[in-house]
């Protein structure tokens, strides 16, 4: 599984990497991320791509797996 | 001699023909080419005048700048908020920066307006219809052009709906009975919507399907470059507004936060036809949207329809 650790980045530097992640990619992806708004964004990319999104809550944050 | 205040401006009552508005507003750059930061700037200050119904007369620019940078950029920043205010007709006279590690840039603008015909942003009553004059999506936009991922229409656009001055519109309403308006900036439309409805005790049907959007904001908002400021406009006003059938991107943009909007206002629906035919005919460059209408105040404040 690739690994996306935007944790502690901020707007719109999570999208870019995730985005960048999931290009001509179609494996799972985990995206790590600290604020709640950037675990929305991150979901409706994935949405807009098609993807699958599930999202839980860890110590630092948000954990998302776009499958 | 009467003191008013309001969202957008301080007013003080000079004489009964005269009274005199005094805003200020400055932010950091929302574009990397100086100039046009600098144009933005200034049109986004001297709109508040505007938004009151009054003619800005004196500008001064407030600035912050790093030393580490190039003081050419500064003077561009500073011939952009120049320009604009020459656009507006208004004088430039001076002003202070200060050293600061990120640069920051405004003016504080001083305007006149007669007393009678001060715009307020609340006094919507039934029946009247709601009015945008500028494509909403300005936040969502940008925060693409940072992502690099905007189309070179969607900068253009975003670029000249930002820069340009809020003079047409008020020009043109102001000739007839508005009877509440505000410009939309970082509480986004809704927030905006949401102010002026709980001030006048009134429902504002919202219809986002007639809402002009900047290009391509609709498809960013779904791509989810949507910014912070969105969010917490959301957070903040949710519980005023019955969402209906909303989509989800529809809602994005209209909490997102704008820079430099346009003007918002409330007029009975007899003069709609008049007013649109009037921003034609007067070449107003951006797109106008009549929103909505106003109704009897329900459950909530702003209602989607």
């Amino acid at each position: 599984m690739k690994i996306v650790d935007a944790r502690g980045l901020s707007c719109p530097e999570p999208l870019m990497l995730t985005a960048e992640a999931l290009k001509n990619y179609t494996g799972p992806v985990k995206i790590l991320v600290t604020e709640p708004h950037q675990k929305m964004n991150v979901e409706k990319l994935a949405k807009d791509g098609g993807r699958k999104a599930t999202s839980t809550e860890v110590t630092e944050g948000f954990e998302i797996v776009i499958e | 001699m009467g003191l008013e205040t309001s969202d957008d401006a301080a007013v003080y009552k000079i004489t009964d023909e005269i009274a005199m508005i005094q805003t200020v507003d400055f932010f950091t750059p929302v574009v990397d080419d100086p100039y046009t930061f600098g144009q933005i700037a200034a049109a986004n200050s001297l709109s508040d005048v505007y938004a009151m119904g009054g003619e800005p007369k004196i500008a001064l620019n407030i600035a912050a700048f790093p030393n580490c940078l190039d003081t050419e950029i500064l003077g561009e920043i500073l011939r952009g908020g120049a320009d604009k205010v020459k656009e507006a007709g208004a004088v430039l006279v001076g002003g202070h920066t200060i050293q600061d590690n990120e640069p920051k840039y405004g003016l504080s603008v001083s305007g006149f307006v007669h007393p009678d015909k001060i715009f307020k942003n609340y006094g919507c009553k039934p029946g009247e219809v709601l009015i945008l004059t500028k494509p909403v999506g300005s936040g969502i936009v940008n925060t693409a052009v940072k992502a690099g991922m905007a189309s070179d229409e969607a900068v253009d656009e975003v670029i000249r709906v930002m820069a340009s001055l809020n003079k047409t519109a008020k020009e043109v309403i102001q000739n007839y009975p508005v009877s509440a308006c505000t410009d939309v900036t970082g509480f986004g439309l809704l927030g905006h919507c949401t102010e002026m409805a709980s001030a006048s005790a009134v429902t504002l049907d919202i219809c986002p399907k007639d809402i002009a959007w900047i290009t391509d904001a609709d498809s960013y908002a779904k791509m989810g470059l949507v910014p912070a400021g969105a969010y917490r406009n959301r957070e903040h006003c949710e519980a005023m507004v019955e969402v209906g059938n909303a989509e989800e991107f529809e809602l994005d943009l209209l909490y997102d936060p704008q820079t430099s909007g346009g003007l918002l206002f409330s007029v009975a629906k007899e003069y709609m036809d008049s007013i649109l035919q009037d921003f034609e005919e007067c070449h107003l460059e951006t797109a106008v949207s009549v929103i909505g209408k106003v109704t009897e105040a329900g459950e909530k404040w702003i209602r989607l329809v």
